[in-house]
């Protein structure tokens, strides 16, 4: 690609490919990592074998995109331009969908979406009822480009919000918009954008660095890998953006290690738009100079916080210092320096191309625009979702991710990644939103959203996410590192049934005391798991202490598993799987198991046909 | 110059003065591990805690790194600071229980219970050694290593630094071992806290300097005390003492 020069050789550069589209039927598979685990490759190799075999390379089009959102379906696919949408695709369906293609569009019916309520196959992905409810502000794209091909985002006006900025806006005004748009950190803490950006222009010393922030730590999200997998261009706009308000020159984006095709897709990106002339000197002519440079993270969780980020780029152990002086008093190498999430940065050019009001239109008083999740746990839809902030977790829970399995009841949502709280099912309809869920001693976080079922027992869950929080803790302040430790210990003994009706006290002081004191984010936000499920589950608590049970039937040294006699039919089923030949008994006589030898993994509840094993 | 209220005192400092300088200069007690008036503010013990209003937020912070600001409100013992500072302490005597300092500090808190299993660890990671050996004696022969649970006070690759001199500054200042010999002292006496606790920051210090070796007294006793293996760490140290 030639290097644009101004402003408006970006828009002409957007209607000359727009003119040269040509009518060629597309397929772009979904080629994100949730895809790929399930088989995307596989898929893609196929097609173009069978296009080849079939010499018609020339005449169908197949591109890799990023993540549809969609994972629990993958690998998925869309056939441009009837917008067909394909789920589930494995590598022998090439052959029908490249004859289907072929054979006038008619669609491959086994392979188009069936909604699970009316059993009726679906065409459109705007249709599928995962998608219908949502609002892919910033996930929109992901489907329709080819993530290491700059020409596919500025086909579908990519930098054509940069192109404006660098010619109608002032620096303030950028700013202004992005205040007024309401916009708030996607990290997590949710701090006002627009604010964080007028106190860096406020500052004197220069240089100014701008970083962003996608050192996704949280166990179970993934919004800012399949953002810059399936569309980093946005990012690097946004950026740019940034750049010009806050006359910075340089940029560092902090990624995991651990994300190796999103570190791809961005190195490819930064390279095309250099190329292109979006980054460097004199960048379309507007005497803006600007570089792009990329950090990749050690695996650290808490280098996700914007301190021990700053130390973990300059070489220093990626450990937070208190606050004030806040980054963009002095930050990077000591100057001021704006950090900002991926999804933040992302959001930057939607807001300048539509508009700071239509931003602001979408979500509720105090939190605007759209949120994304990843939605997991026991949940029929997993997946990224994308949705207008102050939208209910019925309607996330229910409308989008469609219930939860096997017909069992919810029990908790936890929002917010490790040290998120849970939300009882009793709370379903809290709207999200940044007020609400901390009110409800949950909290936004980064986008992590687990569904949890009847099955979970709720002092398990606050002892495994503080088994994860204590190896994260960076150990520099005491009540962190310390704290994190009491508590688990704590845990894992109410879950072994040793706990005694002291730790309940204990644990609430404790967990008051870590959040009072911690110096970071991490430490603040750690007690979280434990202290909301002591509000909301606290007869869960007692029933481990007082009566030595656990309700839901999880926690190994509170249940014995044993055979109701009158229902065993002797298949010995149970006696085959059972690794520690606990279960004795002769075939077609009713078995028994021997709880010494069991270790309660629960293999024989699986296999048993007549469901005589029973856990008590 | 800043001027800020603490416990409704009016102070100005002068620019550049944390709060807990401020607190000290009226003469208002705040308890620090990590702290010491030589060394860069570090914030890990949390003990300094205060707390700072501003607008409607009331906020606790160490004030060991807070800058004093104009028209800053401050309060130093007030009851979300207390209940903080004792349910933190509680958690260190847990954890350090054998640290006089430590002991000292909840017996004026009043905490005459800790509900949690004594750990007898031998370091609360508080810094001040490795800032000590960094910033006063330029050597940084020692630094922290390891993240969260398996973070300790080592030296690099688990040997003696070249930079090490063997001053011992490093034991000097530690809150946790201070129990231990300090220095010379006078033949009648038998402290045994050399013996009788685990070395706080290394596992083995045979290269550091004498006052770490068990104090004169102690080494008198030795012979008496058939449990304790007691060597002289310095031959021609011993051979001065004869």
């Amino acid at each position: 690609m030639q290097k644009l020069k101004s402003p408006s050789e970006v828009n002409e550069m957007r209607l000359c490919l727009e003119a040269f589209e040509t009518t060629r039927p597309c397929i772009s598979v979904c080629a994100g990592s949730g895809c790929k685990a399930s088989g995307a490759q596989n898929v893609l190799d196929s097609l173009h074998r069978e296009l080849e075999r079939r010499g018609l390379e020339g005449a169908i089009d197949i591109k890799s995109t990023g993540c549809h959102g969609f994972c629990e379906k993958g690998p998925v696919m869309i056939v441009w331009p009837e917008k067909v949408f394909y789920n589930g695709v494995s590598q022998s369906d090439a052959k029908d969908i490249v004859n289907s293609v072929t054979n006038g569009h008619k669609p491959v019916e086994k392979l188009l979406y069936k909604d699970p309520t009316t059993g009726q196959r679906v065409l459109h992905e705007h249709d599928v009822p995962f998608y219908a409810r949502q609002q892919r502000i910033l996930f929109g794209n992901n489907g329709k480009i080819d993530p290491k091909d700059i020409r596919d985002y500025i086909k579908v006006g990519g930098y054509s919000a940069l192109a404006r900025v660098l010619t109608n806006f002032s620096r303030e005004q950028v700013v202004n918009s992005v205040k007024r748009a309401g916009l708030r950190g996607r990290g997590g803490a949710g701090f006002p954008t627009g604010t964080k950006w007028e106190a860096l222009r406020k500052s004197k010393v220069r240089p100014r660095y701008i970083i962003c922030n996608a050192d996704e730590g949280d166990p179970g999200a993934f919004m800012d890998r399949s953002l810059l997998e399936g569309n980093p261009h946005s990012v690097i706009e946004g950026l740019i953006i940034g750049a010009y308000a806050l006359e910075a020159s340089e940029a560092y984006v902090y990624v995991r290690a651990e994300y190796p095709l999103a570190v791809e897709h961005l190195v490819v990106a930064i390279n095309q738009a250099e190329k292109a002339g979006l980054l460097g000197d004199n960048i379309l002519s507007s005497g803006l100079n600007f570089r792009i440079h990329l950090v990749e993270g050690a695996g650290a969780f808490v280098c996700g916080e914007e301190t021990a980020l700053i130390a973990s780029i300059e070489g220093r152990v990626g450990e937070p210092h208190p606050r004030p002086p806040y980054p963009v008093q002095k930050g990077l190498w000591g100057k001021p320096t704006v950090i900002n999430n991926v999804k933040t940065w992302a959001s930057v050019p939607v807001i300048v191309n539509k508009g700071a009001d239509w931003y602001a239109s979408i979500g509720t008083e105090r939190s605007k625009g759209t949120m994304v999740f990843s939605l997991v746990g026991k949940i029929n839809n997993t997946g990224l979702v994308e949705v207008p902030m102050g939208i209910t977790l019925r309607q996330m829970i229910y409308d989008i991710g469609g219930g939860i399995p096997k017909g069992k009841q919810l029990k908790a949502i936890q929002i917010g990644g490790p040290s998120g709280g849970c939300i009882p099912a009793s709370m379903i309809d809290l709207p999200i939103d940044y007020e609400a869920l901390t009110q409800a001693g949950s909290m936004m976080g980064s986008g992590g959203m687990v569904v949890m079922d009847e099955d979970t027992c709720m002092v398990d869950v606050a002892r495994y996410f503080m088994e994860f929080l204590e190896e994260e803790s960076c150990g520099k302040c005491f009540p962190c590192r310390e704290g994190t430790q009491r508590l688990r210990e704590i845990l894992v003994r109410v879950s072994q049934g040793k706990g005694e009706e002291s730790d309940l006290g204990l644990l609430d002081d404790a967990g008051w005391m870590i959040k009072e004191t911690s110096l970071c984010g991490l430490g603040q936000t750690a007690p979280n798991p434990v202290l909301s499920t002591l509000r909301y589950f606290r007869d869960e608590y007692e029933a481990h202490i007082r009566e030595k049970r656990c309700p839901a039937k999880v926690c190994r040294e509170l249940i014995v598993y044993e055979i109701d006699p009158a229902i065993c039919d002797g298949c010995h089923a149970c006696v085959r799987v059972c690794t520690t030949e606990a279960v004795l008994g002769e075939k077609n006589k009713s078995h028994t198991i021997d709880s010494a030898k069991c270790i309660k993994c629960g293999a024989c509840l699986e296999v048993c046909q007549p469901k005589a094993v029973l856990v008590h | 110059m800043p001027t800020l209220t603490i416990n409704g005192i009016e102070v100005e400092v002068e620019h550049g003065t944390t709060v807990l300088e401020a607190a000290r200069f009226l003469g208002i007690p705040i308890p620090t591990l990590c702290h010491d008036d030589g060394l860069v503010p570090y914030g890990a013990c949390r003990l300094c805690l205060v707390e700072v209003s501003s607008g409607k937020k009331r906020n606790l912070q160490a004030s060991c790194c807070l800058p004093a600001e104009d028209g800053m409100v401050v309060s130093t013992h007030s009851a979300r600071v207390e209940r903080a500072r004792r349910l933190l302490v509680e958690m260190y005597v847990a954890t350090c229980p054998q640290s006089k300092r430590i002991q000292d500090m909840a017996s004026a808190m009043g905490i005459r219970q800790c509900r949690y299993q004594a750990k007898h660890e031998t370091c609360i990671q508080c810094g001040l050694c490795v800032r000590m050996c960094e910033q006063q004696m330029m050597a940084g022969a020692i630094g922290f290593a390891g993240r969260g649970l398996h973070r300790e006070v080592t030296r690099p690759f688990d040997m003696t630094s070249e930079w090490c001199r063997q001053c011992g500054a490093c034991l000097y200042v530690c809150p946790v071992c201070e129990l231990r010999c300090q220095g010379p002292q006078a033949e009648t006496t038998m402290c045994n806290g050399c013996v009788n606790i685990p070395t706080a920051c290394f596992q083995s210090y045979d290269n550091a300097m004498c006052f770490l070796d068990p104090c004169h007294a102690c080494e008198i006793a030795g012979p008496f005390r058939a449990d304790v293996q007691v060597k002289p760490r310095f031959n021609d140290f011993a051979q001065l003492k004869k």
